[in-house]
């Protein structure tokens, strides 16, 4: 044979075994050297000041925000441009975000960036641009969520259980934290819950990098 | 299956499929629409909680990559593997109950995405029990498809069966990875990876979603369907060696350019890129691969819808994956990242190419299966153009809002200071949507004239029967009947004896 390459293919292509396994090996290269490092990197998953562990009330909000897809538009991710840190603040860092699960980065922004969002805005404003966006911005696109101000934040699935899996992942509530967290979302709304975890992003950033 | 002595294959699993896939064409064309509207007429969600924006988005994306795309996959799939390895499909029964499993998943994960069942994960939404469910369709599909090779007598492996091999197992790969999480109850689970790690398995995950199943997989579809309707050879079956590895290995590297001055790490981002313009190489020899087959056969495509189809989708194969690489060009994403320019890019590669070349394969399979000539050849040429019209509006829309969202939002005057606000960026946009609004429309009226004349060609009572045509297999020097009956099938990389 003229070509080595082509003698090696041959067995390769007359063999579905050897090809299933070539794929396999090959495929998975770059996932090994690129990503794999990544999981084992502590920088990425390791607490810090900047770090905020979501109290019982914000993880209700969170998962209200995650259920209606609120990240379908909205990022959660500043880079490290002039114009970009102008615009929303100081840009994200990585140990913000180890208590996010699943991180809600986003990859589109039919609306602005929302991880510096805490604390800019009144919880009254929220309130009212959540129920009736364009009352308050004329022009926006955003969908109405009158909703939430009548859903229950209990009803959105078992809140000790909740943080009980995520101290599994290494999230570290107390057994009081978890033990009173049914009483702190009692009573409040889905809307209440929201706001108030849209009240904390961004918020958790120590003084020295603001 | 042996019929009156001759072999026959098993085509009924595959006309179930193409149905499938054209209904979920057209049903997530239509939510895709109605969306356009949304960014119009915020409205249209009629207040009801489960019409907004941020449910039936995720809808539009779920029914289109896993109700049409992956059922034309296998449907294309289980045709051209019995083919190309000239024997039944194995475990017939097993394909079924893929081909109907699978349209009870899309069907039922749809309606959870309604409810409000996510994990947020690009493409990779759909919650835990429905990730279970698709790995056992999956490997259910991988079993049918693998053992049909494995009882293959030819043999040679066809190029389309590589590429089809490494969308089913690289998929399995990346699914299983990606979804690992821990489940709290039926319809909520929280990932195993915090943070900026979930970040880069979710776009290790997302890219190759792209990369294994919106290309590997489709590019199955080209290299057995193209050499089929030019009735030319595949150009150079050593190029097809060279772009399928260079391919296979590449891709899986590119998927950090999604997370570009994210809080990630550098080095990632820097080798993502620098991969990423590397896939250009691979991705281009296959489409000249494709363009010097089809060279000889140019008078063809004046007359022939199917080819038509097929040529078109391998230039937007050719522009998508050249865009692809500039936009992961770090100084580049700073403008497109986060706006609608990446919404055109998907839409250049999935438009252009993905539904563009299924189409062209429906166009071809249905009259071969049915024996029968296709409805309308006319109705087939309107398609196209509206097809192509669609597609080209969508792009310059979406190119004009995204170029002007990045430069707007990064703008900055005189004195430091950002020259527009978020809303007047925002107020830009109108022509634009709208715009991509008639363009999502011209495309999906397409659509439906091709279910109206597919469902026709099949069901109708007009059609002509016609008797498979003598076709010349230039490369073997044979001359046989067309399917459902012949010998081998446009085996290029067949050596004569």
């Amino acid at each position: 044979m003229k070509y080595h390459g082509v003698t090696l293919h041959r067995k390769l292509e007359n063999n579905i075994g050897l090809l299933i396994f070539g794929i396999l090996f090959i495929s998975s290269i770059g996932g090994l050297v690129q990503v794999l490092p990544s999981i084992f990197q502590e920088s990425l998953k390791t607490a810090t000041e900047n770090s905020h562990l979501y109290s019982a009330v914000e993880l209700t909000g969170r998962d209200v925000y995650i259920r209606e897809g609120c990240h379908v538009c909205h990022s959660q991710q500043i880079r490290p441009l002039l114009a970009e840190v102008e615009r929303y603040g100081p840009y994200s860092r990585a140990d913000e975000f180890v208590y996010d699960r699943p991180f809600m980065w986003g990859s589109k922004r039919t609306g602005p960036d929302l991880h510096r969002i805490g604390g800019k805005y009144s919880d009254d404003w929220h309130r009212v641009h959540l129920i009736d966006p364009r009352s308050v911005i004329n022009n926006s696109i955003m969908p109405a969520y009158p909703w939430l101000a009548e859903w229950e934040a209990t009803d959105l699935g078992d809140i000790q259980k909740k943080m009980s899996v995520l101290r599994i992942l290494g999230h570290p509530y107390t057994d009081e934290e978890i033990a009173a967290a049914p009483e702190e979302i009692a009573g409040l709304s889905q809307l209440d819950a929201l706001i108030i975890y849209l009240q904390v992003l961004g918020t958790g950033l120590a003084e020295e990098y603001r | 299956m042996i019929s009156d002595g001759r072999e026959i294959y098993h085509d009924g699993v595959v006309k179930r499929l193409i149905q499938f896939s054209i209904i979920w064409a057209v049903v997530g064309m239509v939510v895709g629409v109605w969306l356009a509207a949304q960014l119009i007429w915020p409205g249209l969600d009629f207040g009801q909680f489960w019409l907004t924006f941020g449910r039936i988005r995720p809808l539009h994306t779920n029914g289109i990559i896993f109700g049409f795309g992956v059922s034309a996959l296998m449907a294309t799939a289980f045709y051209s593997v019995q083919r190309t390895s000239n024997v039944p499909l194995f475990m017939p029964r097993l394909a079924w109950i893929c081909c109907y499993g699978w349209q009870v998943l899309v069907l039922l994960g749809g309606i959870s995405l309604l409810a409000g069942w996510t994990s947020t994960k690009e493409y990779a939404e759909l919650e835990w029990p429905f990730d279970i469910v698709i790995t056992i369709l999956w490997v259910c599909f991988a079993v049918v498809f693998f053992g049909t090779i494995a009882t293959r007598r030819i043999r040679s492996i066809y190029v389309s069966n590589w590429f089809y091999g490494a969308l089913i197992i690289v998929i399995a790969m990346l699914h299983i990875v990606n979804n690992l999480a821990l489940p709290v109850s039926i319809n909520k689970s929280y990932s195993l990876f915090p943070g900026a790690q979930d970040a880069i398995v979710q776009w290790w995950y997302g890219h190759n979603a792209v990369g294994f199943l919106l290309t590997g997989g489709f590019l199955g579809m080209l290299y057995y369907f193209l050499p089929k309707q030019s009735g030319q050879p595949i150009w150079s079956y050593r190029l097809s060696v060279i772009s399928f590895w260079a391919f296979t290995y590449t891709y899986i590297w590119a998927g950090p350019h999604h997370l570009h001055y994210n809080s990630i790490p550098e080095w990632v981002q820097s080798l993502a890129m620098v991969m990423s313009l590397i896939l250009l190489a691979p991705s281009w020899a296959t489409m000249i691969n494709g363009i010097m087959t089809v060279s000889k056969a140019w008078r063809k495509l004046s007359v022939d819808p199917a080819l038509k189809f097929i040529v078109l989708a391998l230039a937007f194969y050719g522009l998508a994956t050249f865009e692809g690489p500039m936009m992961a060009i770090r100084s580049v994403n700073i403008v497109s990242h986060f706006t609608d320019w990446t919404i055109g890019h998907v839409h250049s590669g999935a438009l252009g190419w993905n539904a563009m070349i299924t189409y062209g394969t429906f166009y071809y399979m249905v009259p071969h299966m049915m024996g029968r000539e296709l409805y309308s050849v006319r109705l087939a040429n309107i398609h196209f153009w509206l097809a192509l019209a669609g597609t080209m509006l969508y792009i310059l829309a979406m190119w004009g809002a995204g170029v002007s969202q990045g430069l707007l939002w990064l703008s900055i005057d005189d004195i430091g200071e950002l020259s527009y606000s978020f809303n007047d960026v925002m107020a830009a946009m109108v022509p634009y949507y709208a715009l991509r609004l008639v363009a999502g429309l011209i495309f999906l009226a397409g659509t439906v004239l091709m279910a109206y004349n597919l469902f026709r060609t099949m069901y109708g009572r007009h059609t002509v029967a016609v008797s498979p045509p003598l076709i010349i297999d230039e490369l073997q020097g044979t001359v046989y009947k067309e399917e459902p009956r012949e010998p081998s099938s446009g085996n290029a990389q067949e050596v004569p004896a």
